[in-house]
């Protein structure tokens, strides 16, 4: 039985590309891994609850709440931040599509949410592509299309308190194509 | 946060034998409830037992005669998008895609779906007393801000609601839990599987100390039947439900064969509303009809001060999602 000692573990992660071997604390978040262990500072610390969504990741392609996810519990896993969407490219230096796109629609104000945002349409739009309904695609019918409202169901996940859905949905819209 | 150990079981007979020499030991699933309640203070285990890789838990299998099994730690991501179970099982797919966010279904899993707590706030906020959290404690959510708590089965001692949208469409479809204890394996359905708080509001369901859900299983449905869900909330997406509704209505010409009908949002179970479901079986589901089976329904409701809103928007919502069943085209 654990006491008032803190409990550590070594595990071994992959994030945006580059292997890393750690000795950190069981209680340890993938967030605070990310932020206060290997300095990356894009996924953000907002609610620390998984209820604002600015936190998101990709674990294993899979997007996902770095704040409610235990480092310790995705040992192994392979981890992509904001920082490593751009090098998904065939040009290491290039901006990931999405990336482009929220500039060229101003889809962001102080930029806090936005790594979230990011990541999260990432993942949102393979799950798109892989055929994965969501609460508004309707029962049985068929092909889905990728409309504004399909946006906005699917990324409710991620708040922006600046507002900037507007540009955000259409930015998604036009990655997407 | 409490330190505590962590531990990675391969196969269900390894988390049990984990968890009976560990006094203070949880199951950790997806953990989007159990971290955050660790984080609140609200829980505070000395041991993880993770069983998201146990052998086997990651599989939805076809049974002999047409139903589904479903382990327990399917991401609810990937439930919701199984052809098979949107073919077949729509209301769950619906109702699992009606909560939390994409990134959190993708975390979630099944078993910890069934076993996720309740949001009502005096339990998640350790300041305050809470019969759930601390048992004997007093509950002043009672008196106190209870405009989303329970109308139906409550107690004096708690009067906390289910969160879960997926346990409303398992309980509609009759569905049942597989667990595995120290003891053996049983089978318990849902609804049955949660229990009214009582004089025991710290127990959230019917489970042992130590026991472990395995899988769901899905019995095969007729191929006439219509199912719905559909939910009632403050916005229109990411938030828990007020009141929502899964309907699982099998239909011979005009007559409601077989009527299922579970509520979320209003007890501290899925709801399966059987007076209303008695009074439909066999008839047609006219608008009248459903109006009456819905107020049969809701009269054992005993709303709180600041909830009673609720008993009107479930009787809305019995009648308005029957009748789209009883006129798909309409």
């Amino acid at each position: 039985m654990a006491g008032s000692e803190p409990v550590l573990t070594e595990l071994r992660l992959r994030v945006n590309g580059v292997e890393h071997e750690l000795t950190i604390d069981t209680r340890t978040s993938l967030l605070d891994l990310l932020r206060e262990h290997l300095d990356l500072t894009g996924p953000k610390k907002g609610c620390d609850h998984g209820q604002c969504g600015a936190c998101t990741i990709l674990i294993d392609g899979r997007r996902a709440n770095a704040c409610l996810a235990l480092a310790v519990a995705h040992a192994d896993a392979e981890i992509t931040t904001v920082e490593g969407l751009a090098g998904a490219g065939e040009n290491g230096d290039d901006l990931h599509p999405l990336q482009q796109a929220f500039i060229e629609h101003d889809a962001f104000q102080c930029g806090y949410c936005t790594p979230g945002q990011l990541c999260s349409a990432a993942g949102m739009l393979a799950e798109f592509e892989r055929g994965w309904p969501s609460a508004v695609t309707p029962v049985n019918g068929g092909h889905i299309e990728l409309t504004p409202a399909e946006i906005r169901e699917r990324m409710s996940g991620n708040l922006c308190r600046c507002g900037a859905y507007m540009n955000i949905v259409p930015a998604i819209a036009e990655a997407a194509e | 946060m409490r330190p505590f150990r962590y531990e990675r079981a391969v196969d269900a007979g390894e988390a049990i034998a984990l968890i009976s020499k560990e006094p203070e030991a949880k199951f950790l699933g997806g953990g989007t409830n159990l971290v955050d309640l660790m984080r609140l203070g609200v829980d505070a285990p000395g041991t993880l037992i993770d069983v998201t890789r146990l052998a086997g838990h990651d599989r939805i299998e076809e049974t002999a005669g047409g139903g589904l099994r479903i382990g327990a730690a399917v991401t609810n991501s990937d439930l919701a998008a199984d052809p098979r179970v949107r073919e077949r099982y729509p209301v769950l797919s619906e109702a699992i895609l009606h909560g939390a966010s994409g990134q959190l279904r993708n975390l979630a899993t099944v078993g910890g779906n069934l076993l996720q707590r309740t949001r009502c706030a005096y339990f998640q906020d350790v300041t305050k007393s809470c019969n759930k959290r601390s048992p004997g404690s007093g509950c002043p959510a009672r008196e106190g801000d209870n405009h989303n708590l329970a109308i139906l089965g409550h107690s004096p001692h708690c009067v906390a609601t289910n969160p879960s949208d997926m346990a409303v469409a398992l309980a509609a479809l009759d569905a049942t839990v597989h667990v595995r204890g120290p003891f053996g394996e049983r089978t318990i359905p849902i609804p049955g599987f949660h229990r009214l708080p009582g004089d025991e509001p710290q127990r959230d369901t019917v489970l042992d100390p130590n026991e472990l859900i395995t899988m769901v299983e899905l019995a095969p449905r007729a191929r006439a039947t219509r199912q719905r869900y559909r939910k009632v909330r403050e916005r229109r997406s990411f938030a828990f439900a007020l009141v929502s509704i899964a309907a699982v209505v099998e239909f011979e010409n005009e007559t409601a064969t077989d009527v299922c009908i579970a509520l979320g949002g209003v007890a501290h179970v899925p709801w399966r509303a059987t007076t209303a479901e008695d009074a439909l079986r066999g008839g047609e589901l006219t608008e009248d009809a459903l109006k009456r089976a819905a107020k049969a329904e809701l009269a054992q409701a005993e709303p709180l001060r600041d909830n009673g809103y609720k008993v009107e928007l479930a009787r809305n919502l019995i009648t308005r999602t029957l009748l789209e069943l009883a006129e798909p085209e309409a």
